[in-house]
């Protein structure tokens, strides 16, 4: 009998977290012990499926089927291809350094560390759904926590107006998406939520130019597509240190990888259709989100605004609908998940000890904190798309896919990098070098053992991926000759 | 033994590399153990270059010797393909035995010295990589990834300007690189691989339509892309404003490695990949190209001459001197789409030249920054009005920077002269025009060269400096030495570097 890893994953932090809630409050070992064990397991089930799932055959793999409401055409439906096996360990990452930052967390313990696991739930769920209303259920599983541990532990300022945003913006989007989703299911004829059902129903050309924009915009509001992103550098800043890793690196995926899964997917003839507008929007995104960042005053908004830069590249990836373009997109899902971690974790090492997070209050942190500054310029490398790195084997196909479609996209996009680099390189000299101002010098020392071992997790995958792809890259492409297969020609 | 000889390429790439890595695990406090182990490391693949050019034989054109290939990245057509022909060999050459000489001057480094030195590894493997990469985007890897570990050692061991120079650095070249990138990726994108063998066969005869564009404007277009890389890297005059601030605040090892190797990128770039890869746009724009390689010659020597800080007089003269070596390039671009056994053969002897040239200046000008480095470590000013009559106090120092000016100046007899010589000789029935103004700029090498012996060497002695300078020491001597034995050896009997620079440039033509 085959283990049920991806339902493991799935539900196991959701029983920790209910474990962890009938706990007493005091118990604060207790509570963060049993969730940094919990992300271990599923860190380590992440990594089973990641390293077992079996690229020669590609396809939907650690598949499970159980009826759930037959009589709606509903579901208990697991598997992952490709790409959803990479985000399953991306995740797993992310989740585990999320637990880890927080580990001194002083503030309500038991209820931090339960929301938390309740989100890692969420995105485990749906990267490993194959029935549509399944994945709703897990993509709605997060706005509870979300909203919650943004306004109980944000940034105090602006946490209820982030939180606010942040969900409202989503419920939105999920809402948009709900509609398509539901169009699908009556259209198709087949009364089913089951994607892989979907797949072969044979939807019209003209049912998927009408309700293709609904599906893919509707969850690219969570991926931060543009003119729709003004929510995830809010959000992002007001949200506490995990929360803010889990948010641009995993959540922001979630969207991407729930706009690919029914709507580039389901409706592929629709992405065709739609492929200008969609690109001209990520270019938008790409450009606009560098240029923005640059201007910060604020290290967390410079890191936010540069994730609505980056996911622009996933966007256009996707709008090719090249092998080459799909495959950047996946890798840059995963390279983007990993790195935007990092720099939020950073960026929370630094405001815990200096209490503010104005570059120019900031100054000479590397005397402090050496390890915290190369996992920062690490980061920055990645986010520059400098060779060696993560990011450039992930840009770089995405930007061949644009060369083949739309070649003035890829030449307007790279403007991006230069933008990119010059602002991480100011925010790197700013924050990390030069003389520290008098009123921070108070509260600085060196990070913890556990926010090092991050730094150093994360910073080694991001390197490991630059110099040896093929870690990565097969198990995308598994992924990605299932989409063009869906595609067809291309 | 099979291992080592059949991965040459790749112990010489990544023995500086492993190294870095070693050295992260020895404690920061242990100076002098760390700074013994960089110099150890450093000096290991300069003795595989050496069994590299003991065990050399001359490719047919298009070929390379000592390949190696593995899968890298194959979803894009991409793989680690390396080799070498007679200008790569000589190009690593000179990287690998520069390296350990700016490691033994930056023993004088005192803070950070560990970071330091594992940031100068990392670097030497990026240049080396560049010499060696046999795919697109290898190179390109190679090319921009040495620029952090520099953008670093400027910033963080530079001079008072560090944190203006070492931005304008990265920001010029990555600036610079962005066009190389999006040419190389649509050309591979046009050829189906990066494979810079594969490319070579099929990108200079790719006819029709590109993108909905004639195929000479696109190419037209991405040669301006990759002409504009890598003279920024070079520099060309009007590309050359990153060097002078990049070379005066970088510390001296840095110095002697931007001007003795970085530049050299740029230039290996050109005949790497330009002239193969865009022939037929080669020889029509080369004339731009050998106005704008005069420009950089003639403005290089009169700002040089201008100069009152004398590690800026030293940094425009390298813009005047790589100004050659892209002349002669450009000479030989125009001349591949003549059939005049006359023109060709002036071409053979220009290209000669510049190969030559780019590693006579990677000697003359490290040589040049680790004395003025050296005179700046005593007396804590390089303004050359301070100094005066010097050579009263520093015989030996004095005598030496004699020298090596002299080599830098193009006296016969030193190395200098022999490239310039060829250069001159080559370009003399291409591009008549712009090589005689080029002498121009040659007088006023002369004047800027002598004008700094002047005012430091000689005159009467400055009294300031009576008793407060002393001698160069045994370290520094140990680091000068070599460079002024391969001028000497090079200026008298150049023929044990040129027979190999020969035999690779003839096959081109």
């Amino acid at each position: 009998m085959q283990i049920p890893y991806l339902s493991f994953l799935a539900f196991l932090p959701l029983a920790a977290a209910i474990v962890i809630l009938f706990l007493p409050a005091g118990k604060r070992n207790l509570i963060r012990g049993i969730a940094l064990a919990t992300s271990i397991v599923t860190l380590i089930l992440s990594v089973i499926v990641f390293f077992s799932y079996d690229t020669q055959n590609a396809g939907y793999q650690f598949q499970i089927q159980l009826d759930w409401l037959p009589a709606l055409g509903i579901s208990f439906h697991m598997g992952v291809d490709g790409i959803g096996a990479a985000m399953e360990l991306m995740a797993g990452l992310v989740v585990l350094s999320g637990v880890m930052v927080s580990w001194r967390i002083e503030d309500r313990p038991r209820e931090f560390f339960a929301f938390l696991l309740f989100l890692a739930s969420s995105v485990f769920g749906v990267f490993a759904s194959l029935d549509l209303f399944q994945l709703f259920v897990f993509f709605e599983l997060a706005v509870f926590p979300k909203y919650l541990m943004i306004v109980m532990w944000g940034y105090p300022k602006t946490k209820e107006y982030g939180g606010m945003k942040l969900t409202l913006y989503l419920f939105f989007g999920s809402m948009v998406a709900l509609v398509g989703v539901l169009a699908m299911y009556f259209g198709s004829g087949l009364h089913t939520f089951d994607l892989v059902a979907l797949e072969n129903a044979g939807l019209s050309v003209e049912f998927q130019r009408l309700w293709f924009p609904f599906v893919f915009i509707g969850f690219g509001v969570l991926g931060g597509i543009f003119p729709f992103h003004s929510w995830a550098p809010d959000g992002h800043v007001a949200a506490p240190t995990a929360v803010s890793m889990l948010l641009a690196g995993v959540e922001m995926k979630v969207g991407v990888f729930a706009a690919l899964r029914a709507g580039l997917m389901l409706m592929p003839q629709g992405m065709r259709i739609w492929a200008p507008l969609i690109i001209v929007l990520a270019t938008i995104n790409v450009v606009y989100g560098a240029f923005i960042a640059m201007i910060q005053k604020d290290f967390k908004y410079v890191i936010g605004f540069s994730s609505v830069s980056h996911m622009g590249l996933v966007f256009i990836g996707f709008a090719t609908l090249t092998p080459q373009g799909l495959t950047g997109a996946g890798l840059q899902m995963f390279s983007h998940g990993i790195m935007t971690a990092l720099f939020f974790a950073i960026v929370g090492m630094v405001y815990d000890r200096a209490h503010t997070r104005n570059i120019s209050e900031l100054g000479g942190l590397y005397q402090f904190m050496p390890i915290a500054m190369i996992g920062f310029i690490v980061g920055g490398l990645v986010s520059m798309g400098m060779p060696g790195f993560s990011g450039f084997i992930a840009e770089l196909p995405i930007y061949m896919g644009a060369w083949k479609t739309y070649p003035l996209v890829a030449i307007l996009s790279a403007i991006s990098i230069v933008v990119t680099a010059a602002y991480i390189l100011l925010v790197v000299r700013k924050v990390f070098f030069g003389e520290t101002p008098e009123p921070i010098k108070a509260g600085l020392t060196d990070i913890t053992l556990m926010d090092k071992s991050v730094v150093i997790m994360l910073s080694l995958i991001m390197i490991l991926i630059g110099l040896f792809p093929s870690i990565l890259v097969p198990v995308i492409e598994a992924g990605v000759k299932h989409i063009l297969v869906l595609v067809g020609g291309a | 033994m099979n291992l080592l000889t059949d991965h040459l390429l790749s112990w010489i790439l990544f023995i500086p590399t492993i190294g870095a890595l070693l050295l992260l695990l020895v404690p920061g406090r242990k100076i002098k153990a760390i700074r013994t182990a960089a110099l150890v490391i450093s000096i290991l693949p300069f003795l595989l270059t050496l069994l590299l050019w003991g065990n050399y034989t001359q490719p047919p054109a298009g070929q390379f010797v000592f390949e190696e290939q593995a899968a890298w990245f194959p979803a894009i057509g991409s793989s680690y393909h390396l080799g070498i022909d007679g200008v790569s060999l000589v190009m690593l050459l000179l990287t690998t035995l520069l390296t350990p000489l700016a490691i033994l001057t930056s023993f004088n480094i005192k803070e950070k010295v560990k970071a330091f030195m594992i940031l100068f590894l990392i670097l030497e493997t990026g240049m080396l990589g560049v010499f060696m990469a046999l795919d697109l985007i290898l190179f390109f890897l190679f090319w921009e990834i040495g620029l952090v570990p520099m953008y670093f050692l400027i910033n963080q061991w530079g001079g008072e300007k560090r944190n203006y120079a070492s931005l304008k650095f990265i920001l010029f070249t990555m600036g610079g690189s962005l066009g190389l990138l999006l040419a190389t990726q649509m050309i591979g994108v046009m050829v189906g691989s990066f494979d810079f063998i594969k490319v070579l066969q099929t990108w200079p005869g790719l006819q029709g339509e590109m993108f909905g564009l004639p195929s000479h404007t696109v190419k037209s277009i991405a040669f301006w892309a990759f002409v504009i890389a890598f003279a920024i890297k070079v520099p060309v005059w009007p590309f050359h404003t990153w060097l002078p601030d990049a070379h005066t605040e970088a510390p001296t090892g840095g110095s002697m490695i931007l001007a003795g190797v970085l530049l050299k990128l740029g230039a290996y770039g050109f005949i790497r990949l330009v002239i193969p890869l865009f022939p037929a746009e080669a020889a029509q724009f080369s004339g731009w190209l050998a106005a704008l390689a005069t420009a950089a010659i003639v403005f290089g020597a009169l700002s040089a001459a201008a100069q009152k800080d004398f590690k800026r007089l030293v940094a425009y003269s390298s813009i005047n001197h790589m100004g050659f070596v892209v002349l002669g390039i450009a000479a030989a671009a125009w001349a591949g789409s003549q059939t005049d056994p006359a023109i060709r053969e002036s071409a053979v002897i220009a290209l000669n030249g510049s190969v030559l040239q780019m590693f006579n200046h990677g000697l003359s000008a490290a040589g040049m920054f680790f004395l003025v480095g050296v005179l700046y470590d005593r007396a804590h000013t390089r303004k050359l009005e301070d100094f005066g009559g010097l050579y009263a106090i520093l015989p030996v120092y004095g005598s030496i920077l004699i020298f090596t000016s002299m080599a830098s100046l193009g006296l016969p007899g030193l190395n200098g002269f022999v490239s310039e010589f060829m250069i001159v000789r080559g370009v003399w029935p291409i591009y008549t025009l712009f090589i005689a103004l080029g002498m121009i700029g040659l007088l006023f090498t002369g004047v800027y060269v002598l004008k700094a012996l002047k005012l430091t060497l000689h005159g009467p002695l400055n009294e300031h400096w009576s008793g407060k300078l002393s001698e160069i020491n045994l370290r520094e001597i140990l680091v000068i030495a070599p460079l002024m034995i391969l001028m000497l050896s090079i200026g008298l009997w150049p023929s044990w570097i040129l027979n190999l620079i020969n035999s690779t440039v003839m096959t081109w033509f």
